[in-house]
């Protein structure tokens, strides 16, 4: 059963210096709240895995809590480069950071695999791409039906996952709408979760606009639950608020420049109190 | 009459002008989103347009910035898990046309987005791949649109995030349950396609106004060009019209106004 404790509480008791961390989040609900309380809290390397490392890998990476980056895109969206990512792998600033990288399409099977309890997913993947030839985990095998030749890659299996959520009950169960992402493969792949949500109600199933076919994930199969109202932003919770898509773009020129990203994050998520 | 429309402008009329009306496309984000939604906003209203975020069918009154915007969602038939998506809807077989952009491309079309130079000291590093290299060999063809300079058309990609058709063009050969790759790239400049034979990127429409020394200042390598070659058709003032509409709304939805 899903235990509700304080985001910093949470993050606290369940994100140890040198795990291997999912944040996950397609574009929607990719929950910077709980990325800042692990940067308040000072983490260190963690293996930090996400399809899109967004602005939250930004700038979890230029606070240098990572020590590995798994990803597929990493890209501030429709507006370029991300600057402490770049920082990282070029320059070595603050830290020389690994990365592994892999596909859209071989990341989400690999969040589906590590949900089924596979220890691999497969998938018609890679032909021609050099990705293999830079990612050891990219291998390949024959199906012993037909003989094609498909990708396989090891499935992602979190120490833990963090994602941000619109509601969850008193019994802990969690409502996910709009753009889902791989948000409930990240969860149930994961050995603990934390949800952050936006507001807790009294029972999902006897909310006005509960259908039965609604993307819920049972309060038993969450460890933690802090609430985190517009735990989300600058990206958005479908419902609640919309996408800052302003602060995506002046976010290029803050991270561009170490300076302005550090006097950023100390005025921003050092100081903030636990609100940020 | 000749209208007043910028080079922009002509690429991203004659890349919408690709995509027919009830194509399915998977669509990339930047040119492509661009042109994919000037397709259904003038000559194919029934086109059907997937974004790798999730959202099937979906019908945006303005562009989106990312992927994954709000807008997207809300206008969309419905929207899927991720996992669904590339799975079910592009690995299974249900898209015509993969739609994407591209920052290094060579002249086998094969795409990079990974870096320039050396993978372990990158001179660049680029976002990655994302959802490109499995959109270009499931989808059934692929178009591409992309600013037309010597700096993103090379002899030879830095990497091969993507394939188009391989080194040494024979990289879809042979290979089974694969798209027919590159069919088409579009630029400001002019419009190619693979040689049926080698596959090597050839020109076969100019845009007005363009010269075929134009494109060879642009492309860096001894690009060839087609023995008929033809003349891409002007935008019309229609197309102009709602793609100046479409720019302005997004532009206005994007500033936060």
């Amino acid at each position: 059963m899903a235990e509700f404790l304080s985001l910093h509480d949470a993050v606290a008791r369940f994100v140890e210096d040198g795990a291997t961390v999912a944040m996950e989040g397609f574009t929607h609900l990719i929950p910077f709240a709980a990325g800042h309380e692990v940067i308040r809290q000072g983490k260190r390397d963690l293996t930090l895995i996400r399809m899109t490392p967004d602005l939250i890998y930004d700038q979890l990476i230029g606070a240098g809590c990572a020590r590995k980056v798994i990803f597929s895109w990493g890209g501030n969206p429709g507006v370029g480069s991300l600057h402490r990512l770049r920082d990282a792998v070029e320059q070595g600033w603050p830290r020389q950071i690994e990365i592994l990288e892999h596909s859209h399409a071989a990341m989400a099977c690999a969040f589906e695999a590590g949900a089924a309890g596979l220890p691999l997913a497969v998938l018609r993947g890679y032909v021609g791409s050099e990705l293999p030839s830079v990612n050891d985990q990219i291998r390949f095998i024959d199906c012993p039906f037909t003989g094609e030749r498909l990708a396989a890659v090891p499935s992602v299996r979190p120490d833990v996952t963090i994602v941000h959520a619109q509601k969850a009950d008193r019994a802990g169960n969690v409502l996910v709408e709009g753009i889902v992402g791989v948000q409930k493969e990240a969860v149930l792949a994961a050995a603990k979760s934390i949800v952050t949500v936006e507001e807790v109600v009294d029972d999902l199933t006897a909310e006005p606009d509960y259908h039965p076919n609604a993307c819920i994930i049972p309060g038993w199969a969450i460890a933690a639950i802090a609430v985190a109202e517009k735990g989300a932003l600058p990206s958005y919770a479908h419902g609640y608020y919309p996408r800052d898509n302003r602060f995506y773009k002046e976010w290029d020129a803050i991270a561009r420049d170490r300076d302005a990203f550090t006097q950023w994050i100390d005025e921003n998520v050092m100081n903030a109190g636990g609100n940020a | 009459m000749s209208l007043d429309y910028s080079s922009a402008e002509m690429m991203t009329v004659t890349a919408a002008r690709a995509l027919e009306n009830g194509m399915t496309c998977f669509v990339g984000i930047g040119l492509p989103s661009e042109a994919a939604n000037l397709a259904r906003l003038t000559h194919a209203p029934d086109v059907v347009l997937i974004y790798e975020s999730g959202t099937l069918q979906t019908r945006p009154q303005v562009l989106p910035l990312s992927i994954g915007d709000g807008e997207l969602a809300e206008s969309a038939l419905t929207t899927v898990a991720v996992q669904e998506m590339f799975r079910y809807w592009l690995q299974g077989g249900h898209i015509d046309v993969g739609f994407l952009g591209t920052a290094q491309i060579d002249r086998y079309a094969n795409l990079n987005t990974t870096l320039i130079g050396d993978y372990r000291e990158p001179k660049v590093r680029l976002p990655g791949g994302g959802g490109a290299p499995e959109i270009a060999t499931n989808a059934g063809e692929v178009f591409i649109t992309l600013k037309h300079s010597r700096r993103a058309f090379v002899k030879d990609v830095d990497f091969v995030t993507t394939l188009g058709f391989g080194r040494d063009g024979k990289g879809r050969d042979g290979v089974p349950n694969i798209g027919k790759g590159p069919t088409r790239v579009i630029t400001d400049l002019c419009v190619m396609k693979p040689d049926p034979e080698t596959r090597e990127l050839v020109v076969v429409s100019l845009h007005p106004g363009v010269s075929r020394e134009d494109v060879s200042d642009a492309t860096g390598w001894e690009i060839r060009f087609a023995d008929e070659l033809e003349h891409t058709p002007e935008p019309s003032a229609r197309e102009l019209e709602i793609l100046r509409e479409l720019k302005e709304r997004t532009a206005r939805a994007h500033s936060g106004q």
